[in-house]
C-alpha cells in the first residue's frame, strides 16, 4: 500500500545524502574526492551549538592549552640547536669550560617543559568533559525528538536506519569532538609556528620542505584515491555477503530441512573469495600509503641534510651546524601534522556526513497539536453537574474553554466515537479510506473485518489522531478531536496491538507502562483481567521476572497477555484491539475471553480480527473493503444479507 | 581461543610469517639512516668536505628507497594474509554452522550469529592486520634504536633507562584501571542501543499510552550512566599524553646535560649527539604505539572469543558410524518419548503412538503444547530426551542424516522463502527441476493460478523474506517447494493458516488423490483443517490427550470439543480471493 512511497522516499533521501550540491570541492588525501557543500559552516555551526554555554570558558581554555604546548613543542624542537651553538660550542674553545649558560638555557626550557605538560593535562581532562557532554546532549536531542515526530515518520523510516543515526553517525562525531578537534587544530599551529620557524632559519630549505610536502600529497591522493576507490568496491562485496549471510541464516532451518548446506556452501565460497580479492587490493593501497610516506619523510631528511650542509659550508656562514640541526628535527615536526590533517579531513567529512543525517531528523517537523481540551479527574454532582478535582476519582471529564464565549465546560468521558464522512490518504496520490462514517456509543464493541491492507488499522489509527484526517470530521463524546489535546486523547484510549513491544524489564513494569504509579495490588489485578496470572506466577521470579524485549522467554500468547494486562490496567474508556488475539489459539483465546470481556465491558471497543468467531458478539460488524464500508450490521443481520460477509464466513467463495 | 584462530592462516603462514620480517627490514633501515647521519653532519658538514656529504647521502637516500620498498612489500603482504586469515575464519564459521542442528543454532540466536560473521570478523581482521605490522613495528623500532644509540655512546642512552621504570609504571597503570572500565563502557553502549531500538520498535506502544516523557526519563538514565563510565575510563587514558611528555622531555634535557659534558670532555661529537637524541624520540614513540596497541587489542579480544565460541560449537546432531542409506517406508513410530529443549523441562512427555505408511493424521492443539516440537523430532531436527523415534522401520539416530531429510519435507512454521525466481525458489526443493514440474507442484498447491498471473510467472523475483507476496501466496509456495522432493513423509507445520478456507480444502483434495502413498502430516489451528483426516491426534500440554478419527474425538475428547466449540464456524478474512 505505501510501501512503494516509503522506498521512494528513502532513495530520495539517499541522494540527498551524497547531495553534491554547490560549494568547493576539495580534494581529500584518503579519500579521493571529498566535497564540502555551502553548508559545510552552517552545520559546523549547528553542531557547535550543542556545546553548553559552560562549555564556552572550557573551550577557550582548552584553545589556550593547544597553543602554549605547540608553540613550546616549536620551541623544543629548536633547543638543541640553539645548545650546539651558542653552549657547547664556545665551550669547546674555552680553556675552562663554562657551564654556566647551559644551565640556565635548561633551567629555562624545564620551566616551559613543566608549563607544557599542564597545559596537555588541562586540555585532555577538559576535553573529555566537554566532548561527552556534547555527545550527551545531542543524544538527548535526537531521542528528545524523536518522541515528538508523528508516526508518519516511523512508518517512512526503517527502523535500522534510525538505529544507525544514535550509534555510527553519533560515533562519526565522537571521532571528531573527542580527537580530531584538538588535534586539527593543534596541528594547524604547529604548521604555522614550524612553518615560520623554519623560514627564519633558511627560505631555502623551507622551499625543499615544501617540494616534499607537495610529492607527498600528491602520492596520497593518487594512492589514497585508488584504495577508496577499492573500498568502495569492497564495501559492496562485503555488503552482498552480509546480505546473503543474513538472509541464509534466518531461513538456516530451511536449509537443513531441504538438505541444502552444500549448495550454500559453494556459492558461500563464491561469494567470500571475490569479497577476499577486493579486500587484498583495497587493503594493499591503504597498507602501502604509511610506509612511503614515511620513507618520503626520511627522503626529504636526507636531502635536507645534504642541500644544508652545502649552504653550511659555501653558504658564508648564513646557516651554522646548530641551525642545521634544528632545521632538520623542525622538517620532521612539520612533515607529522600535515599528514596528520589529512588524515582528519576523512573523520571531519564522516562526522559532518553524521551531523547532517541527525539535522536531518531534528529537522523533521514533530507531531502538530493545537487541541486545548483536557482530560480532569472530576466528581459528578447528584444533579449530573460536574466538578474538577485534584485527585483520581475514576470519573474523568473533558476540560472544555470555549473559545469564542469564554464558557468553561465539563463533559463527562463516555467513549462515544463518531465518524463522519471521512477520507483519508498517506500521501495525495494515493486515497486510502473513502467516506467512512460510524459511530460507537459507549460500551458498545464495534468489530472491522475485511482483507489485508482493506484499511481496518488506518481507521483506528485516526482514532487516535496517529494521522490526521484529510477531510470529514471525527467527535469524540461531542467534541472534535483536532480540539482534544493528543495526549489526553490517547490517554482515554488503550490499545492492544498484534506486535506486542514489550520493554526489557520485570514483568511487573511492563505492566505497570500502562499505569505508572500502579500498586502492586493493581498489577495484580490487571493481570488477573488478562488471564496473565497463572502462568507469571509460574516464572521463576514471579512479577519480578526480566523478560527481554522481544519477550524470546515467553510464548507468543503470554506475551499477548502481558500487553492485554498492560492495557488493562490503563482503565480508558476506549479500547483498541487490533489483531491482538490472531496469535494466541482458539482455545487458550476462549481462556482468555472471559478476560477480554471484562476488559471491554463497560469500554467502547474496537476490534480488528482476523477470526470470524472472535467478533460475533460485536453490537456492529463493517466489512472493509478497498477502503470503503461495504458492509455493516450485526453476525445475524450480515450473514441474513448474503454479501460479502456471508461468503466469508461460509468460506463459500464462489 | 588464539590457536583456534590461528588454524585460520592456514594457506597464509608464508605471507604471515614474511610480513614481520619486512616490516623488520624496513624499520632497520630507517633506523640506519640517523645513525649514518651522524657521520655525515661530523665528516662531512662540521669538516667542511661536501664530497662525503654527497657519498654519505647517496647511501642514505639508497637506505630510505630500500626502506620505502620494503614497507610496499610489507603492507601488499599484510593485506593478502590478513583478508586471506578473514575469508578462512568466514569460511569455517559458514561450514560449522551449517553442521548446526537447530539446538545449535537457537543456543546463538540467528541474529547472534550474525554479528559474529560480519563485524567480529572485521574486527579481528583489523586486530590481526595491526598484529602483524604494528606489534613487530614498534618493538622492532625500540630495540633497534636502543641499540644504534648505545652503539653511538654507552653512556648517554642510559638517561632513557632512567626514565623507563616511570613509563612503564605509568602505562601498566593506566591500561590496569583502563580495561575494566573500558568494558562497562562497551556494555553501556550495548544498554543505550537497546532502549533506542525497543523505543523504535514499539513507537506505536509509546504514543498510545502517552509514555514520551517516561521513555526520554528511561533513555536519560542509560545516556547518563554511558557519559559518566566513558569520562572516567577517558580521563584516565588522557594521562598518557602528559607522562609521555614527561618522559619525553626528560630524557632531552638529560641527554643535553650529559651530552654537553660528553661533547665538553672530547668522548662524542655533535652530530652523535643529534642521532642519539633522534633515536630516543623514536624509543617512546614506540611505547606509546605498543600502549595504543595493548588497548585496540583488548577489544578485538571480545570478538575473537565469540568467534571461536562459534567455531568450537559442537554439532549435537550428527551421523551414526553406519547409518542406514534408505528410507524403507512412509510409516512413523514414537516409542515412548520425551523431549526437552537444551536445560529446559520436558516439553514433550511419553508420545507413544504409531502412524501407517500413506496415512493422513491431523494434529491438534494450542500454542506452546508441543505440536511443533514434536514433528521436529521426525526428521531429526532435534534429538528425543529419551525414547525413540522410528521412520520405515528405523530409528532415526540409525539412518543418515540427509536420506532421512531428504525422505521427509516440512513446510515449517516460519516459512522462509528467499531472494531470487520464484523456480530458483523451487529448485530448493529439486535441484534439477522442469518448468512442468514445477508447474505441477505448483498445481497440487493452488498456487499456479496466482503465479500465472504474476509478471514474469516463474521468472517473477521474489525479495528478501518473500516480502513482495501476501501470507498465502508464500504459504503456498512453501508447500509446492515441499513437494517437489518427492517426499515419503509429508509434514506441514501451520502451513496455510493465511490461505482461506476454500483453497484450503482444494490443496487437501489434491494430497488425497495424487499423492496417496505419502504420509502426511498436517498440524492446524482449524478443526476444518484435519476434520476429515484419516486420524486427528490431540496434544494438550506436551502429551497426547486422544488419537481417532473426528467423529470419535467429538465423542470422546473434551479438549477437542472444546476446540471445536471455539471455532464452531467461521472462516478467515485474509486473502479472501487471493487468486
Amino acid at each position: 500500500m505505501s510501501r512503494k512511497q516509503t522506498k521512494a522516499d528513502i532513495e530520495k533521501e539517499k541522494q540527498q545524502d551524497k547531495g553534491p550540491q554547490t560549494g568547493g570541492a576539495i580534494r581529500g588525501a584518503a579519500g579521493g574526492k571529498i566535497r564540502f557543500d555551502s553548508d559545510t559552516g552552517k552545520l559546523l555551526v549547528r553542531l557547535f551549538s550543542f556545546f553548553e554555554r559552560k562549555y564556552v570558558i572550557r573551550l577557550c581554555i582548552v584553545a589556550l592549552c593547544v597553543i602554549a604546548a605547540a608553540l613550546i613543542s616549536v620551541r623544543s624542537s629548536m633547543f638543541l640547536g640553539e645548545v650546539i651553538d651558542n653552549c657547547i660550542k664556545p665551550m669547546l674553545i674555552q680553556s675552562v669550560p663554562d657551564f654556566g649558560p647551559l644551565k640556565t638555557a635548561m633551567v629555562k626550557m624545564a620551566g616551559l617543559y613543566a608549563l607544557s605538560v599542564v597545559a596537555i593535562l588541562t586540555r585532555q581532562l577538559l576535553m573529555v568533559g566537554v566532548s561527552n557532554g556534547l555527545l550527551y546532549k545531542i543524544r538527548m536531542t535526537l531521542f528528545g525528538h524523536l518522541q515528538t515526530l508523528p508516526i508518519g515518520y516511523f512508518d517512512t523510516h526503517p527502523y535500522g536506519d534510525t538505529m544507525s543515526r544514535f550509534t555510527n553517525d553519533i560515533d562519526n562525531i565522537r571521532q571528531l569532538v573527542s580527537q580530531s578537534l584538538t588535534e586539527v587544530f593543534s596541528s594547524t599551529i604547529s604548521i604555522i609556528t614550524v612553518f615560520a620557524a623554519m623560514l627564519s632559519l633558511s627560505w631555502r630549505l623551507t622551499l625543499v620542505v615544501i617540494l616534499t610536502i607537495v610529492v607527498i600529497y600528491f602520492v596520497s591522493i593518487g594512492v589514497g584515491g585508488a584504495s577508496s576507490k577499492n573500498f568502495t568496491l569492497r564495501q559492496t562485496s562485503l555488503g552482498l555477503i552480509n546480505a546473503f549471510i543474513e538472509e541464509n541464516l534466518n531461513g538456516q532451518k530451511v536449509v537443513q530441512v531441504f538438505c541444502h548446506e552444500d549448495k550454500i556452501k559453494k556459492e558461500f565460497d563464491e561469494k567470500n573469495e571475490d569479497l577476499r580479492r577486493k579486500s587484498v587490493t583495497a587493503n594493499s593501497l591503504a597498507g602501502i600509503l604509511m610506509p612511503i610516506n614515511a620513507s618520503l619523510g626520511n627522503i626529504q631528511y636526507v636531502i635536507l641534510a645534504v642541500v644544508g650542509g652545502y649552504f653550511a659550508i659555501n653558504g658564508n656562514g648564513s646557516l651554522t651546524l646548530g641551525m642545521l640541526a634544528s632545521f632538520l628535527t623542525l622538517s620532521r615536526n612539520f612533515t607529522r601534522p600535515v599528514t596528520m590533517i589529512s588524515q582528519q579531513v576523512n573523520s571531519l567529512v564522516m562526522a559532518l556526513a553524521g551531523a547532517r543525517r541527525i539535522f536531518r531528523v531534528l529537522d523533521e517537523k514533530p507531531e502538530e497539536d493545537e487541541g486545548y481540551v483536557t482530560l480532569v479527574p472530576a466528581e459528578e454532582k447528584e444533579d449530573g453537574s460536574l466538578t474538577e478535582t485534584d485527585h483520581v476519582t475514576g470519573t474523568w471529564a473533558w476540560k472544555y474553554p470555549h473559545k469564542t464565549s469564554g464558557v468553561l465546560e465539563y463533559i463527562k468521558v463516555r467513549g462515544d466515537v463518531r465518524f463522519f464522512d471521512v477520507d483519508f490518504s498517506y500521501t495525495p496520490e494515493k486515497q486510502i479510506l473513502y467516506d467512512v462514517s460510524l459511530f460507537a456509543k459507549p460500551g458498545q464493541k464495534i468489530a472491522f473485518v475485511g482483507s489485508t491492507g482493506a484499511g481496518k488499522t488506518t481507521i483506528t489509527n485516526l482514532i487516535n489522531r496517529f494521522y490526521d484526517i484529510e477531510d470529514g470530521k471525527i467527535r469524540f463524546d461531542g467534541i472534535n478531536i483536532n480540539k482534544i489535546k493528543k495526549s489526553d486523547l490517547r490517554h482515554a484510549m488503550g490499545i492492544v496491538l498484534q506486535d506486542t513491544n514489550l520493554f526489557t524489564g520485570t514483568v511487573a513494569e511492563n505492566i505497570k507502562y500502562g499505569k505508572l504509579d500502579a500498586t502492586y495490588d493493581e498489577v495484580v489485578q490487571a493481570a488477573k483481567i488478562a488471564n496473565a496470572h497463572n502462568f507469571i506466577m509460574k516464572l521463576p521470579q514471579g512479577y519480578d521476572t526480566v523478560i527481554s524485549g522481544t519477550g524470546s522467554q515467553l510464548s507468543q500468547g503470554q506475551c499477548q497477555l502481558l500487553a492485554i494486562a498492560r492495557a488493562a490496567i490503563e482503565d480508558a474508556p476506549v479500547m483498541i484491539l487490533d489483531e491482538a488475539t490472531s496469535s494466541i489459539d482458539t482455545r487458550t483465546e476462549t481462556l482468555i475471553q472471559q478476560g477480554m470481556d471484562r476488559l471491554m465491558s463497560g469500554r467502547t471497543t474496537f476490534v480488528i480480527a482476523h477470526r470470524l468467531s472472535t467478533v460475533q458478539n460485536a453490537n456492529a460488524i463493517m466489512v472493509v473493503e478497498g477502503g470503503r464500508i461495504i458492509e455493516r450490521g450485526t453476525h445475524e443481520e450480515l450473514l441474513e444479507l448474503k454479501g460479502r460477509y456471508y461468503q466469508l464466513y461460509t468460506g463459500n467463495t464462489n | 581461543m588464539l590457536k583456534r584462530l590461528l588454524k585460520c592462516v592456514k594457506g597464509y603462514w608464508f605471507y604471515t610469517l614474511v610480513t614481520p620480517l619486512l616490516v623488520l627490514a624496513e624499520v632497520l633501515m630507517s633506523v640506519l639512516i640517523p645513525y649514518r647521519m651522524a657521520d655525515l653532519i661530523d665528516k662531512g658538514v662540521d669538516a667542511g668536505n661536501m664530497d662525503v656529504i654527497k657519498s654519505i647521502g647517496s647511501v642514505l637516500l639508497v637506505y630510505a628507497f630500500i626502506s620505502m620498498a620494503f614497507g610496499i612489500l610489507s603492507g601488499i603482504f599484510s593485506a593478502i594474509a590478513s583478508c586471506g586469515f578473514a575469508t578462512n575464519v568466514r569460511h569455517d564459521m559458514y561450514y560449522k554452522i551449517q553442521t548446526f542442528s537447530f539446538s545449535n543454532v537457537d543456543k546463538f540466536s540467528t541474529a547472534g550469529l550474525v554479528t559474529r560473521m560480519t563485524s567480529d570478523v572485521t574486527r579481528l581482521q583489523f586486530a590481526f592486520n595491526m598484529s602483524m605490522r604494528m606489534a613487530a613495528r614498534a618493538p622492532a623500532n625500540m630495540v633497534f634504536a636502543l641499540i644504534m644509540s648505545f652503539r653511538i655512546n654507552k653512556k648517554l642512552p642510559l638517561v632513557f633507562l632512567a626514565v623507563l621504570p616511570f613509563l612503564g609504571f605509568a602505562l601498566g597503570f593506566i591500561m590496569k584501571k583502563a580495561m575494566p572500565l573500558f568494558k562497562k563502557v562497551f556494555e553501556s553502549y550495548d544498554d543505550v542501543n537497546r532502549v533506542v531500538q525497543e523505543n523504535v520498535r514499539g513507537i506505536r506502544v509509546v504514543k498510545s499510552f502517552v509514555r514520551e516523557e517516561h521513555e526520554i526519563e528511561k533513555f536519560g538514565a542509560v545516556t547518563g550512566m554511558l557519559k559518566a563510565l566513558s569520562m572516567k575510563a577517558e580521563r584516565i587514558v588522557a594521562i598518557n599524553f602528559p607522562v609521555m611528555n614527561i618522559s619525553m622531555y626528560t630524557c632531552s634535557l638529560g641527554v643535553c646535560w650529559l651530552g654537553a659534558k660528553l661533547i665538553v670532555g672530547g668522548e662524542m661529537t655533535t652530530g652523535q649527539l643529534m642521532s642519539v637524541m633522534n633515536y630516543i624520540l623514536q624509543i617512546l614513540m614506540s611505547l606509546m604505539m605498543l600502549s595504543m596497541i595493548f588497548l585496540n587489542l583488548t577489544q578485538a579480544k571480545a570478538a575473537g572469543d565469540r568467534v571461536v565460541e562459534v567455531l568450537n560449537e559442537e554439532p549435537d546432531i550428527k551421523n551414526c558410524d553406519d547409518p542406514v542409506m534408505e528410507l524403507k517406508d512412509g510409516s512413523i513410530r514414537f516409542e515412548h518419548v520425551d523431549f526437552a529443549y537444551a536445560g529446559g523441562k520436558n516439553c514433550l512427555r511419553d508420545l507413544d503412538f504409531e502412524i501407517k505408511s500413506g496415512e493422513t493424521i491431523g494434529i491438534i492443539g494450542g500454542t506452546g503444547t508441543g505440536k511443533t516440537s514434536m514433528v521436529q523430532l521426525i526428521p531429526r531436527l532435534y534429538d528425543v530426551r529419551s525414547g525413540a523415534v522410528y521412520v520405515g522401520g528405523d530409528n532415526v539416530k540409525d539412518i543418515d542424516l540427509k536420506t532421512l531429510r531428504s525422505g521427509v519435507a516440512m513446510v515449517l512454521q516460519k516459512n522462509l522463502l528467499f531472494s531470487g525466481t520464484i523456480r530458483a525458489n523451487m529448485q530448493w526443493g529439486k535441484e534439477d527441476a522442469t518448468d512442468g514440474e514445477i508447474w505441477s507442484a505448483l498445481r497440487l498447491a493452488q498456487a499456479d493460478g496466482f503465479v500465472r498471473a504474476l509478471p514474469g510467472g516463474l521468472d517473477y523475483v521474489i525479495e528478501q523474506g518473500g516480502s513482495n507476496v501476501s501470507g498465502g501466496q508464500k504459504q503456498r509456495l512453501c508447500i509446492a517447494r515441499a513437494l517437489l522432493t518427492s517426499p515419503k513423509i509429508l509434514i506441514l507445520d501451520d502451513s496455510t493458516s493465511a490461505v482461506d478456507t476454500a483453497t484450503e480444502a482444494s490443496i487437501r483434495k489434491g494430497f488425497r488423490e495424487f499423492m496417496p502413498s505419502v504420509t502426511k502430516l498436517i498440524i492446524a489451528q482449524r478443526i476444518s483443517s484435519v476434520k476429515d483426516a484419516d486420524r486427528i491426534i490431540v496434544i494438550d500440554d506436551g502429551e497426547i490427550s486422544g488419537i481417532g478419527t473426528h467423529e470419535e474425538l467429538m465423542a470422546s475428547n473434551r479438549i477437542y470439543q472444546e476446540v471445536y466449540e471455539s471455532q464452531t464456524k467461521g472462516g478467515d478474512f485474509d486473502e479472501p480471493q487471493a487468486d
